[in-house]
């Protein structure tokens, strides 16, 4: 019995760790007052002025396209290496795994600094396009360490087998390889995703003047304060990623009843 | 065996082909992403690098309109951040708006341009001597910098919880007051104020008056309710602490909104802060620049910011225009600096004096 309790304050503990913050965050969004010591009443002008602010938009615009464009890019990069790795010897294997994982235990900043001296010295202009370089750079690792587990799993002789049934090599890597790996490949994407989504060292360093992501624009008003616009959009980005996060939950047990099924046949 | 290494073969040509096609498909992405960057007003462009939050919007449209010159404005957080971006010359900025000391630093390091005054005649006008004169600390000839923004440091404190009149730091060390004293969490700021106590320069690099410092804030550690940066503001204003260390801007915001606060400068002397405006040694529109600068010292477009702001400005002509009464006469908003003789101001002390601040605070903070 008092096990029981026990576990549950422990669980609850966790929980508002985790969540009191973003709870505190959320009611701040609708406080009339700018300053967190007072409450003035509800409201809902700083969404209404949220949506009017041209900068914060234009910066969530930016973080939203760097985040897809990004990943989409680093998933087709990854992919393209994993398959390449998969066909080394042991050897070759361990050591490219090797040069693959420095870059994720690498510290932000010195990847952000080492950017963009690089980009400096072959003479880019500094912009949109820099920051893209970078974040496709920074999470092509997390794609490969996300899809390689599940190319070990393969059976080579079910790609083999396809080649010699008169499937092209394309072919047969889309109809035999990559149905297998697709989960691999989806974690990959979303990991890239988060992880461009909120980078701000890195692109501190490799942005150009004038152009901002979300976490750079926020990061600059630490000097005068935070704007309550920002606990606003913060909210919605939650609010969005919950419902996200509900709707991925949902959608793989329908799948794997349907894999269950052809499976049979 | 064979059969694999023709596959491989195939595989590699087409590889070959998708890659080709990537690198148009990045190329073209490139050069789209350039053009778009490059379309600059009818008479060209200026590169402006700021604090955030530091300048109304509305300024830029104006210049913009009125001189044809688009301005790229982008924000910056620290001056220690700003540093290395400006110093490796990854975007090239034209004009900055750092901070006093580190205005210093960046003459030192040749990363400013010289200024060219006659093409700045408000800057010249409007501007206040005693903020020319303030400036000399880090710009000893005045020749690089414009004053944007300035303000002091000083103790704010709730009357209602103080009964006695604050006028000294050493308020910041009384036991009645244990755990409802706030001081600011940053090396320079934090030493600053042990070292005045005392009766020092807060630019001291003497290793035996920041020992004397650094044994002041031990000492003063058991009564210190928290070391914060801006939260200082909000906790004063929902009376959670009676005495706080803060920047001269949050000041008035904070008495507007708690009207039990008061601001003093202590009579030990404290830091005058001043942020500049600087162009770099490598400004691609130095011309545009200083247009930039000038207009921003025109009286109006001085108020529009001060209200936006609301950190005093230094200029004079500007602060004339002010409607409210209270705020134009404020003493702290814009104290007579002729009246204390122990103001300074942050200078660049050089890096084998920021290690022996930071190793001593370290040590005032694992005490």
């Amino acid at each position: 019995m008092i096990k029981a309790t026990a576990k549950k304050v422990y669980i609850a503990l966790i929980f508002i760790f985790l969540y009191a913050p973003i709870g505190t965050l959320m009611v701040l969004s609708f406080n009339a007052s700018r300053t967190r010591a007072k409450w003035g009443g509800p409201t809902l002008k700083w969404y209404a002025a949220l949506f009017e602010n041209r900068e914060i938009m234009q910066a969530l615009w930016n973080t939203l396209l760097i985040a897809l464009v990004s990943s989409l890019t680093a998933v087709v990069i990854g992919t393209v290496a994993c398959i390449a790795i998969q066909g080394m010897s042991r050897r070759g294997r361990a050591v490219f795994m090797g040069i693959t994982n420095i870059p994720m235990l690498n510290a932000d900043i010195v990847t952000g600094i080492s950017l963009m001296l690089l980009f400096i010295s072959l003479g880019l202009k500094f912009g949109l396009g820099t920051i893209l370089l970078a974040h496709i750079t920074f999470n092509i690792p997390y794609v490969i360490l996300s899809i390689m587990p599940r190319m070990k799993q393969l059976n080579p002789n079910t790609y083999e087998a396809a080649l010699d049934l008169g499937a092209s090599p394309i072919r047969a890597f889309f109809q035999v390889v990559f149905p297998d790996i697709l989960p691999g490949i989806l974690s990959g994407f979303l990991m890239a995703f988060t992880m461009s989504l909120d980078d701000f060292i890195i692109t501190h360093f490799t942005k150009g003047a004038g152009v901002d992501t979300l976490s750079t624009k926020i990061y600059t008003e630490v000097k005068k304060g935070i704007k309550p616009e920002m606990y606003a959009l913060s909210t919605l980005i939650f609010a969005a990623v919950l419902l996200l996060l509900l709707l991925v939950n949902k959608a793989p047990r329908e799948k794997s009843e349907k894999t269950n099924k052809t499976g049979g046949i | 065996m064979h059969h694999k290494c023709s596959d491989l073969k195939r595989r590699v040509l087409k590889m070959k082909k998708w890659g080709t096609a990537a690198c148009i498909a990045a190329a073209s992405f490139f050069s789209l992403s350039g053009c778009a960057g490059s379309t600059s007003g009818e008479n060209g462009e200026v590169i402006v690098y700021n604090w955030g939050e530091y300048m109304d919007p509305d300024a830029i449209a104006m210049f913009e309109e009125e001189t044809g010159i688009r301005v790229i404005y982008d924000e910056f957080e620290t001056n220690e951040i700003m540093y290395p971006k400006v110093e490796a010359g990854a975007a090239e900025y034209d004009v900055i708006c750092p901070s006093d000391y580190m205005i210093q630093k960046m003459i030192q390091n040749d990363l400013l341009a010289e200024l060219n005054f006659d093409n700045m005649p408000n800057a010249k006008e409007n501007i206040g001597a005693q903020y020319w004169e303030q400036s000399r600390e880090f710009d000893p000839e005045n020749k690089y910098s414009v004053p944007y923004c300035w303000g002091t440091v000083g103790i704010l404190y709730n009357k209602s919880m103080v009964e006695e009149p604050v006028d000294s730091w050493s308020i910041l060390w009384d036991e009645r007051y244990k755990d409802n004293i706030l001081m600011q969490d940053s090396v320079r700021d934090a030493f600053m104020v042990g070292l005045k106590l005392n009766g020092y320069s807060m630019n001291s690099t003497d290793a035996a008056e920041l020992e004397t410092a650094k044994n002041a804030l031990i000492q003063q550690k058991p009564l210190v309710q928290a070391y914060v940066i801006d939260q200082v503001r909000d906790k004063m204003i929902g009376n959670e602490a009676a005495i706080g260390v803060i920047y001269s801007g949050e000041a008035i915001y904070t008495q507007r909104e708690n009207p039990d606060l008061e601001y003093v400068i202590p009579r030990e002397g404290t830091n005058v802060w001043i942020d500049s405006w600087v162009i770099t040694r490598d400004a691609p529109n130095k011309e545009n620049a200083e247009k930039f600068i000038d207009f921003m010292c025109r009286p109006e477009v001085a108020l529009k910011n001060f209200e936006y702001i609301t950190y005093s400005t230094p200029n004079d002509a500007a602060r004339a225009l002010i409607e409210d009464e209270d705020i134009r006469n404020s003493t702290i908003a814009f104290p007579d600096l002729t009246q204390y003789s122990n103001l300074e101001t942050f200078r660049y002390l050089g890096t084998e004096a920021d290690e022996m601040y930071s190793e001593l605070w370290k040590e005032v903070k694992s005490e």
